[in-house]
């Protein structure tokens, strides 16, 4: 294969899965990596430092969009970035020193998960519990704009929620991706942040999170440019696509048939790493 | 109090979402002209991308992603675009700190100045001297 035909083929691949990606809320991210280590045959650390960089650029183009909305909690997003980019530089360093059987383990795994997370129902996070006062010190208890006018919400259990959202940042450094899955988690199920907090305030941080471990990665020379540049202007060009379909499109059924994808990947990834061929 | 805490965060929120967007408009046409000339002069060449090698040294450091973009190399001029779009999000906790400044929210000053701290560390760490 010729590097032209090579770049056309990944590009083309890239903007598939970011479009999925944006339309069901899943992140691009979590099949790259396996669509170039296991289809295209690329070695997982360029693949890994590709994908890092993809999500930096998604995270930021959407950043925009969801900033009219007015449902990001900048205090909570960076109060938490804290943790995000220290388990990031965890990760990354962690990333070096295993091996990439180690690391297909890990990913396969994490894209069982993340396809098992997806399925859960959003919870209801109502504005009725009373404060905590760890939260209230650090002012992270907000407001956003409902159907029904301002909402005002209280957050629970900070150092929880801190402590998950050191593995999700150790997880996208490892792996390259978005890891927005474990942050939802995070601030929805551990910290009761409403629904559409969680996902724009997460999306704010996989940006920054992206960022301190992308700098390892330039380093150690896992950042290959000529695989970088159609996976980021892939991802970028198909999460901007599907932002645009997102609002008409009816996403309940393409959800249920991108999580068995993942799945599919998940597996093949855990045997690949298990058998030791990647 | 004269200024809203909540108008200003507002505001802080919009700025903050057009400097990202626009960082990664401009990081995406430099990567998008250095794949032209990439692909112009190393197009038909076969790729190689099974075995890791690493990157050269002059791809892994903001000196040496310099030099080869300013010598118009296709791959230099790639790589000097993802680095500004690895300083995009960077650039977004730098202005925040000014924005908590603005509003005298000294807690977050300090929070922002933390991230920007283990960021700078990650990036300025590794990137210029390795």
């Amino acid at each position: 294969m010729t590097i032209l035909e090579f770049s056309l083929l990944v590009w083309a691949g890239s903007l598939i899965a970011g479009f999925l990606g944006a339309l069901t809320g899943l992140g691009g991210g979590v099949v790259l990596v396996p669509m170039l280590s296991l289809l295209l045959g690329v070695d997982i650390r360029y693949a890994i430092g590709a994908s890092l960089v993809s999500v930096i650029a998604t995270s930021s183009g959407a950043a925009a969009a969801y900033v009219k909305e007015g449902f990001s909690n900048i205090r909570i997003g960076m109060f938490l970035e804290i943790a995000t980019t220290l388990g990031a530089l965890l990760g990354a360093t962690l990333a070096t020193r295993i091996s990439s059987s180690a690391i297909a383990i890990v990913f396969g795994l994490v894209l069982i998960g993340s396809a098992y997370l997806s399925r859960k129902p959003r919870s209801k996070n109502e504005g009725e519990i009373p404060p905590d006062p760890l939260a209230t010190k650090l002012r992270l208890n907000g407001s956003f704009p409902d159907v029904d006018g301002i909402r005002s919400y209280n957050v629970q259990r900070v150092p929880l929620g801190w402590t998950l959202m050191f593995g999700a940042g150790t997880l996208s450094g490892l792996l390259g991706i978005g890891s927005g899955a474990m942050k939802v988690l995070a601030m929805d199920q551990a910290m009761k942040i409403p629904f559409k907090v969680s996902t724009t305030t997460s999306n704010f941080m996989i940006g920054v999170t992206a960022a301190a471990s992308a700098g390892v990665y330039l380093a150690r020379g896992y950042i290959d440019p000529g695989l970088s540049m159609p996976v980021m202007l892939g991802v970028l060009a198909g999460s901007l696509l599907g932002t645009r379909v997102l609002v008409k499109a009816e996403t309940k059924w393409l959800r249920r048939v991108f999580s068995i994808v993942i799945v599919v990947l998940g597996i093949e990834m855990l045997y690949k790493g298990l058998s030791g061929r990647i | 109090m004269a200024r809203d805490r909540g108008w200003t965060d507002r505001r802080m929120d919009l700025v903050i979402g057009n400097l990202l967007r626009s960082g990664v408009v401009l990081s995406a046409l430099i990567v998008l002209f250095g794949a032209v000339i990439y692909l112009v002069r190393h197009g038909h060449s076969p790729t190689e991308y099974r075995v890791f090698r690493g990157e050269p040294s002059d791809l892994r450091s903001v000196r040496g992603i310099l030099r080869d973009a300013l010598a118009l190399r296709g791959r230099g001029i790639i790589q000097l675009g993802l680095l500004f779009l690895i300083a995009t999000p960077v650039a977004r906790v730098a202005f925040s700190i000014f924005g908590f400044a603005e509003e005298h929210d000294r807690m977050y000053v300090v929070v922002a100045s933390i991230v920007l701290l283990v960021l700078a560390y990650s990036l300025i760490g590794s990137a210029w001297s390795a």
